[in-house]
């Protein structure tokens, strides 16, 4: 199955990976391939198949409701690139 | 043309634990910026979550309220999309395979027909952090405290008709979650928010239109006003033969108005897959009956003891009993007052007409059952005549812990029944109304008690209030008869 430029620019948009013109080329040739593979299991047949929803045949352990974390805002806030009263700034966000 | 509005509700409460979702941070409200956002909350690199079995005990009580079927096996999805108050670049919640699902909420219209609305699932998921858009020199702040708190959303069937359904069905189902324990239901501070899918459509056409969505209401005010201006919207569209647009709107209380947030065509591609950091949640027998086990008593069941118990009204049980902090407002000041239909009167009349007119919540309602109930003492015992009453509640309502014996001492409000002194009141007052009394001897009976009402008038004023209206009205009667 091919996948088009267009696909391409708006899968990296979404993912907000920049790629460039000449990196789209080769993408759609390595996505391309992969979707082909994709392809190739599509045509299994799954009608009986429970979706599997992670690869270990385990289940999740639940944790008790209790706190166990205390506040390590200092530290973090360390290596934030900008801080102000206690919050982290990034650049303005409008919707 | 005749409409019918076709309305749909998704709504998120949060859960009342201790901790997150996926973390052991405390969720307390109201914490510094910041810290209450540790690495998990934060998304460092490394950190895995570890689900909080609180939140799904919670989940499973309010499927087994709701009558719902409570999936064996759940599984966490990641939803992606790119917003600073989301760490993770993607917030994990459940799609497929969701902890609760079909249920339903029976509600009773105010014309006393009962109505099924139907749960399609609820799921459990992770709230996000907040933005604050104020002036941070061009920037926006970042507050992660809520980011990971856990959330139950839950998702009606488009049973709804009109916005008044709404809003019952929408009470209804924040006394479920208040009552269960599992939610404070504090709509002002974003436990419980709404979001309401509203279409209109011929009436008799099968086929829905097309709906929008407007989220994030935080009043059940604003959600009626909300709905009946987006129907008035949807019509005046079709009406000029223009089509419906299936968009998000936000709704803006204060004006009244919503606009339109996102189309579906910009509407963010979310490329669900399962979360490989979390592994499928298995819920065995003996969770679910120990959550039946904790199930309190809900609203309907309430209502029916209210009735019982207390002889009420199913109208003022119904108001009682849905609302579980009312209720157990009501309950104190029966323990209390003992009188429980006057005790009904007083927190459906004048409590609930003062914390409407001050938009207050009943949780942060400044008079206790205690003090109602000693007002009510009062008020049986013929200590205090229904102002003086009045005048107590307002002072409790103001101050912090009075007490009401002090109080109506303090204000002289004890209620006179001293027929001597009212009998002297009474022959003061009828001194200066001689034209009255003759009006008054000339009419019919009937006319005689209409009249009556001229005189208490003048003898409340002149007791200051405190005389005793029935004990006047005897005393009038014989005056005034001879």
């Amino acid at each position: 199955m091919a996948i088009s430029r267009l696909e391409i620019e708006k899968v990296a948009l979404l993912a907000r990976i920049r790629v460039d013109e000449t990196q789209v080329t080769a993408l759609e040739k390595d996505l391309g391939n992969i979707l082909g593979l994709v392809d190739q299991l599509q045509a299994a047949d799954t009608s009986q198949t429970e979706p599997m929803a992670h690869p270990l045949d385990a289940v999740q352990r639940l944790r008790p409701d209790t706190i166990t974390e205390i506040s390590q805002r200092d530290a973090f806030q360390a290596i934030a690139p900008s801080t102000e009263d206690g919050l982290y700034l990034v650049p303005r966000v409008i919707e | 043309m005749q409409w019918e509005t076709v309305i749909g509700l998704e709504i998120h409460a949060q859960l009342a634990t201790m901790t997150k979702i996926f973390s052991g941070t405390s969720t307390a409200y109201g914490a510094e910026p910041n810290t209450q956002a540790s690495a998990v909350d934060l998304a460092m690199p490394g950190t895995l979550p570890v689900a909080n079995e609180q939140a799904f005990r919670y989940a499973v009580m309010f499927g087994l309220a709701v009558d719902a079927e409570i999936a064996r096996r759940s599984v966490f999805e990641r939803k992606n999309y790119f917003y600073p108050d989301l760490p993770k670049g993607y917030q994990t919640t459940q799609l497929e395979k969701p902890i609760v699902g079909p249920g339903h909420v029976d509600i009773e219209l105010e014309d006393g027909t009962k109505k099924r609305v139907r749960i399609h699932h609820a799921h459990l998921e992770e709230d996000a952090g907040k933005s604050l858009h104020e002036d941070y020199h061009g920037m926006t702040g970042i507050d992660l405290n809520r980011a990971g708190t856990p959330l139950i959303e839950i998702v009606t069937e488009p049973d709804m008709r009109t916005a008044e359904e709404a809003v019952i069905f929408a009470r209804k189902l924040h006394g479920i979650v208040t009552s269960l324990g599992i939610c404070d239901g504090d709509m002002s501070q974003g436990s419980m928010r709404f979001d309401v899918n509203v279409s209109v459509r011929p009436a008799g056409q099968e086929a829905f239109g097309t709906r929008t969505e407007t989220k994030n209401l935080n009043s059940f005010r604003f959600m009626e006003q909300c709905i009946h201006q987006e129907v008035e919207r949807q019509i005046d569209l079709l009406m000029d033969g223009v089509a419906i647009i299936q968009e998000t709107r936000l709704y803006d209380g204060e004006s009244n108005r919503s606009r339109s947030m996102r189309t579906k065509e910009e509407a963010n591609d979310y490329r669900y897959f399962p979360c490989p950091d979390l592994l499928p949640v298995v819920i065995d027998e003996d969770f679910i009956e120990d959550a039946r086990r904790k199930l309190p008593e809900l609203p309907d069941a309430r209502k029916k003891r209210f009735q019982a118990e207390y002889g009420l009204s199913e109208y003022d049980a119904s108001q009682l009993s849905n609302n579980a902090q009312m209720a157990w407002l009501f309950e104190e000041t029966v323990r209390h007052g003992k009188d429980a239909k006057l005790a009904a009167n007083w927190l459906l009349g004048e409590l609930s007409a003062r914390l409407n007119s001050e938009d207050r919540n009943i949780l942060d309602c400044p008079v206790t059952g205690a003090q109602l109930g000693a007002l009510i003492l009062r008020i049986s015992d013929g200590t205090l005549s229904s102002t003086g009453a009045r005048k107590i509640f307002d002072a409790l309502w103001v101050s912090d812990d009075a007490s009401v014996d002090a109080l109506i001492e303090a204000k002289g409000l004890t209620q006179v029944s001293d027929t001597a002194a009212l009998e002297r009141i009474v022959d003061d007052v009828l001194a200066n109304m001689g034209d009255q009394i003759a009006q008054y001897q000339e009419a019919d009976e009937k006319k005689r008690k209409k009249l009556m009402g001229g005189f208490m008038g003048p003898l409340m004023k002149a007791s200051n209030g405190q005389g005793n209206p029935k004990l006047f009205n005897e005393i009038l009667r014989k005056k005034l008869d001879q």
